[in-house]
């Protein structure tokens, strides 16, 4: 083991794969991966398997878990965000497991890796300003074009509103990367003071540890449900613009 | 920095595509319906469950209607009953009460008339012995021997005066 606090972060190949020009080894990251669609998967299709009419408290969990998604869906987006539940339930599921398991002590947090979380929040702005354009047509433009302002300022709001539309990808996909990463590095950095100060100083960076834990898993839940709500949010602009 | 570091984005694109996809379909066809099928079925029971009690809760206030409306209507039937009964006890009770008085009234009538007989008669013999006393009253007095007609006729006259 490293001391390094970013050592946790590295790429390790397990079966070199190429395809068609492309490296598509399976690494680390994708044991990660699998894994978060594993555990999700039986989580709610075994929690689910007595559909039963009174639920016990592992069904009660993906019961409460389909439910908060479809809320979050219908308080954001309205009637209209039925048809994109699924993807959105997706999107929570695999960053909020992803998130809680690499908080596994020697697991790998894929969420981690911008090229994850950009990848992730490219895939909801791309479809999400499809989404739009095929709802709307052109008249998805005047989206850029904020109501009630006077024409003389229109040549600067204008560039303004498509400047903060383009940047949403890369601050959904930065706030997610950072948080997990600097959550895991001070984790790390603290937990590597704990044997060099011995049995008597060692409890101090310790007890940090406990508390940084505590609130990884908040953060790790915040951070998918921020992800979640604000891809409901941009896909409610498209849907209804302004 | 390992985020950084170019090589590894296209292994973790990859596989995050092929992860992701498998997630969204596993989640799509298996893993949502189920849930949205156990929620729709327990809302369906708890609607069903809701109208059946309100239907019979509506059942048993018809219920309890009917069981007024016949208590009422024993209750009244029977006050009509016992009215029936009391005025039948009451009349025979006036009947009863006329009979005696309607024997009483002839007894009464009779005893008077037996009174009214008695003094007649009584009266009758008055005349009759104040002649008598007058007649002998005059013949002691007056040593005057008087004709019953006489004497009688006065002593009418007398009673009459009185």
């Amino acid at each position: 083991m490293s001391n390094n606090p970013l050592h946790q972060f590295q790429i390790n190949t397990i079966v070199p794969v190429e395809f068609a020009g492309i490296d598509a080894s399976f690494t680390n990251s994708a044991v990660a991966m699998v894994a978060t669609v594993a555990v999700v998967s039986i989580f709610l299709i075994m929690g689910m398997g007595s559909r039963a009419l009174v639920p016990g408290r592992w069904q009660s969990m993906a019961e409460l878990s389909y439910s908060f998604v479809a809320d979050m869906v219908r308080d954001n987006v309205g009637n209209e965000g039925r048809k994109y539940f699924p993807i959105i339930f997706s999107l929570f599921m695999f960053i909020l497991f992803g998130n809680f398991l690499g908080l596994l002590p020697y697991s790998f947090t894929f969420t981690s890796h911008v090229a994850v979380t950009f990848t992730l929040a490219m895939a909801v702005f791309i479809g999400v300003t499809l989404i739009g354009i095929a709802r709307h047509g052109l008249h998805f433009f005047t989206f850029f074009v904020p109501g009630g302002v006077p024409a003389v300022m229109l040549p600067l709001l204008v560039p303004i509103e498509i400047i903060s539309y383009l940047s949403r990808p890369v601050s959904l996909s930065i706030r997610l990367f950072a948080n997990m990463t600097a959550g895991h590095t001070m984790m790390k950095v603290f937990a590597a003071f704990i044997v060099p100060l011995g049995f008597l100083g060692g409890w101090a960076p310790f007890a940090v540890d406990v508390a940084l834990t505590g609130f990884e898993f908040l953060v790790a839940f915040l951070q998918a449900y921020v992800f979640a709500v604000l891809t409901c949010i941009y896909l409610n602009d498209s849907i209804h613009l302004h | 920095m390992p985020q950084l570091d170019v090589t590894t984005f296209a292994p973790q694109i990859v596989w995050l595509v092929i992860t992701f996809l498998a997630m969204y379909f596993i989640m799509a066809k298996v893993a949502l319906p189920r849930i949205a099928e156990v929620l729709d079925e327990r809302q369906t029971r708890i609607d069903d469950n809701l109208a059946k009690a309100a239907a019979l809760k509506v059942e048993a206030e018809q219920a309890a209607a009917a069981y007024e409306q016949s208590l009422a209507e024993a209750r009244s039937k029977a006050q009509d009953e016992v009215k029936v009964v009391i005025d039948q006890a009451n009349a025979a009770q006036a009947k009863a009460q006329e009979e005696l008085a309607a024997k009483l009234d002839k007894k009464l009538a009779e005893a008077e008339a037996r009174i009214a007989d008695a003094k007649d008669k009584a009266l009758a013999n008055i005349t009759e012995v104040s002649a008598d006393v007058a007649k002998a009253t005059v013949e002691k007095l007056s040593g005057v021997s008087v004709d019953d007609a006489a004497v009688n006729a006065a002593v009418a006259k007398a009673m009459e005066q009185n």
